[in-house]
């Protein structure tokens, strides 16, 4: 077990170096791109930038780890976007507009993890079920309405920093510091947090380990939609407006940065670390990017190309051990048999 | 499912096999014929409230927005039979929209064919990429094509820019095309049913057809019985590239206004359209027939509720909701017929 324990942290730390590298070379890049890279607007801009994409991507990170995926995070923000401003367009009270679509997002994601759980339906195919859905019900919520009328009161925390923290800090990276805290305690530190790696890498075993493996799968994919939910209020208050087409296409952005992260597609292997390292690849890449002026509709190429290599590199260096391998015991042999 | 070994004749297990193959194929036949009725009783009963629904140029329209999605279904029920999925033709099938297009503005009276050409060169293309990185690479495809789909609409934003092809630019032959009709019936749909009856056809009665259903079946299975998955799944996401590259020049032909939009969002519907058809998510079983039936059924519904005068805003919730539906219920019955299957085995004692 130790030995083995301590290939895994190695394997681990190699990838998260890696993305050390990746930083330090982005932000080589970026400040060769544009004399604004370093400056505090520009890093709060960052900030408010990648904020909701960060925040969804800590609960994709432990459905990922159990060996399932949810697509439909961006639909989930967009429906909450939707319904916030409907809400508060009928003249509901902003708390509690912001309770009920916390709540509205909490059954969004509820029912994923029920078709998933208790149908037995693949998550893949469900959650691009709900990715159309839930979009479709953001359409029905506003059709072609805008709606923009939001206090500013609430809009400031939008766009605005965080006092006492130099102009640095948006409301939105502030959330997601307290939740990737609380997130990597629960996943390295508890038990619970051990049992989703079961799960992700042998599900059969976890269940006969007596893990309660639906019961946890689903109240992930419940604590998905609440926080994705929670991400769609501050991306209407970041924008002052809701529209239906908030955050479409977002779901490539999230899964991109959680694979970045390292976190392996076929579960089990993974930490939060890599994905806040991942973050900030990320987020720098496309800031120093926009700097020079790229296509910003063009940039799911950069995003769709991220994807891909994060996927290969992997995959390249496995296929490189187990040739390595198969040499090494092919020399054996033949030392055996001389 | 449906590549139940062939009992040998004469074994003691032929009986019972033979029976429970009979039951397999009868549940299937049920499904695809439900979506029939469902259609049939979608048309009675909107047409009872709207007999305008009913006009010969309602339906022309009906069959030829069915046209392109029964292509796509064909390509993405090939991909989704070998247990993967296909998420980039939506924009493939935009590339191709805009490139072959462009082409009329660029070389006036270039023939419409090698138009039809350079749409199925964009779309092999893309499926050669895709196949490539999913097989060679060892990338699950749901990952390749979700990159894909972001990766070719943000080259098609890339070579757009913010100009679009306008129908004027485009020459009326090609116009003409999806206009076409023959006893009334638009060229185009049956030129469509053709193909689906030639994939049908293929996916039946052909070696390799029938040994992309084996793949979907059990991955392992296959492999250790010497099919060549690889291969297979690289000429599946190859057909469903080369489908939607020329489904682009079609798209083109029938809304002559392409910009770096079209198309997006098509791979939701297809694959609602494909599953709604019948062919099982999990791969291995399902018919391009049925998937052809599951796009006109989506069309139908649109239409239908465009019609009664549904606000077209209820459209992507509806698709989303059929496609639930219809994975749910699938997953039910193959439930259902497991269990059934297990009862028949006990008592017959085998």
């Amino acid at each position: 077990m130790a030995p083995d324990l301590r290939q895994r942290l190695r394997d681990a730390l190699r990838w998260e170096v890696g993305l050390l590298f990746a930083l330090a070379a982005v932000v080589v890049f970026g400040v060769d791109a544009s004399s604004q890279f370093l400056t505090a607007s520009n890093f709060f801009y960052l900030n408010l930038s990648i904020g909701e994409v960060a925040i969804m991507a800590l609960p994709m990170t432990l459905i990922i780890v159990t060996g399932e995926i949810d697509l439909s995070v961006a639909s989930i923000l967009g429906m909450s976007s939707a319904l916030l401003g409907d809400l508060y367009h009928r003249g509901l009270s902003m708390p509690l507009a912001i309770a009920t679509v916390l709540v509205v997002g909490a059954v969004a994601g509820a029912f994923n993890g029920f078709l998933v759980t208790k149908i037995g339906l693949p998550s893949l195919a469900v959650t691009i079920g709900t990715l159309t859905l839930y979009r479709g019900i953001a359409i029905i919520i506003l059709g072609p309405e805008t709606i923009s009328t939001f206090p500013t009161r609430y809009t400031n925390v939008g766009v605005t920093p965080v006092p006492h923290t130099g102009g640095y800090l948006s409301y939105s990276i502030a959330f997601f510091i307290v939740l990737a805290v609380v997130f990597a305690i629960v996943l390295h530190a508890t038990p619970v947090g051990r049992s989703l790696f079961v799960m992700g890498a042998n599900e059969e075993a976890a269940r006969y380990a007596g893990i309660r493996v639906r019961r946890t799968k689903f109240l992930l994919f419940a604590l998905s939609g609440v926080v994705c939910a929670l991400a769609g209020i501050l991306y209407t208050f970041r924008l002052s407006t809701a529209v239906q087409d908030n955050g479409l296409g977002l779901e490539l952005s999230v899964v991109t940065i959680v694979l970045l992260g390292g976190i392996s597609i076929f579960g089990g292997r993974g930490t939060i670390v890599g994905v806040v390292l991942a973050i900030a690849v990320f987020a720098g890449l496309q800031n120093a990017l926009l700097l020079t002026n790229f296509e910003q509709r063009a940039m799911g190429v950069v995003t769709g190309g991220l994807l891909l290599l994060s996927v290969l590199i992997p995959n390249g260096s496995s296929f490189v051990r187990r040739a390595r391998d198969v040499l090494r015991r092919r020399a054996l042999t033949q030392e055996g048999a001389s | 499912m449906t590549v139940t070994a062939e009992p040998r004749a004469g074994s003691p297990a032929a009986g019972v096999a033979g029976d429970a193959r009979r039951l397999v194929d009868l549940v299937f036949r049920v499904r695809e014929f439900g979506i029939v009725a469902v259609l049939a009783l979608l048309v009675l009963v909107t047409a009872s409230i709207e007999p305008r629904f009913l006009h010969l140029t309602n339906i022309q329209f009906i069959l030829v927005d069915t046209t392109v999605f029964a292509l796509l279904a064909l390509g993405e029920t090939m991909v989704v039979l070998t247990r993967n999925v296909d998420l980039s033709i939506g924009s493939v099938l935009g590339l191709s929209a805009f490139l072959s297009a462009d082409l009329f503005g660029h070389h006036p009276g270039i023939p419409i064919p090698l138009v039809f050409l350079a749409g199925l060169g964009i779309g092999l293309a893309c499926g050669v990429a895709i196949g490539f990185l999913t097989v060679v690479g060892q990338v699950p495809s749901l990952v390749v094509t979700l990159a894909a789909l972001y990766v070719i609409r943000g080259i098609d934003v890339l070579v757009v820019g913010g100009g679009q092809v306008v129908a004027s630019s485009l020459p009326n032959a090609f116009i003409e095309i999806p206009k076409k009709t023959l006893l009334g019936i638009p060229i185009l749909a049956v030129i469509v049913a053709v193909v689906v009856a030639a994939g049908a056809y293929y996916l039946r009665s052909f070696r390799s057809g029938r040994e992309l259903y084996a793949i979907g079946s059990n991955p392992d299975a296959a492999r250790l019985a010497g099919i060549p998955s690889g291969r297979r799944v690289f000429g599946a996401f190859l057909v469903s590239g080369a489908v939607a590259g020329i489904a682009g020049v079609l798209y083109a032909a029938r809304y002559g206004t392409i910009d770096s939009t079209a198309g997006s969002g098509y791979e939701l519907q297809v694959i609602a359209a494909v599953v709604v058809g019948g062919v099982a998510i999990f791969g291995g079983s399902g018919s391009v027939v049925g998937a052809a039936f599951g796009a006109l059924l989506l069309q139908t519904i649109l239409s239908a509720l465009y019609v009664l005068g549904v606000s077209p805003f209820w459209n992507q919730a509806i698709a989303g909701a059929l496609l639930l539906g219809a994975i749910a219920l699938d997953r039910g019955i193959s439930l259902k017929l497991a269990s059934m299957l297990r009862k028949r085995r006990t008592h017959l004692g085998a």
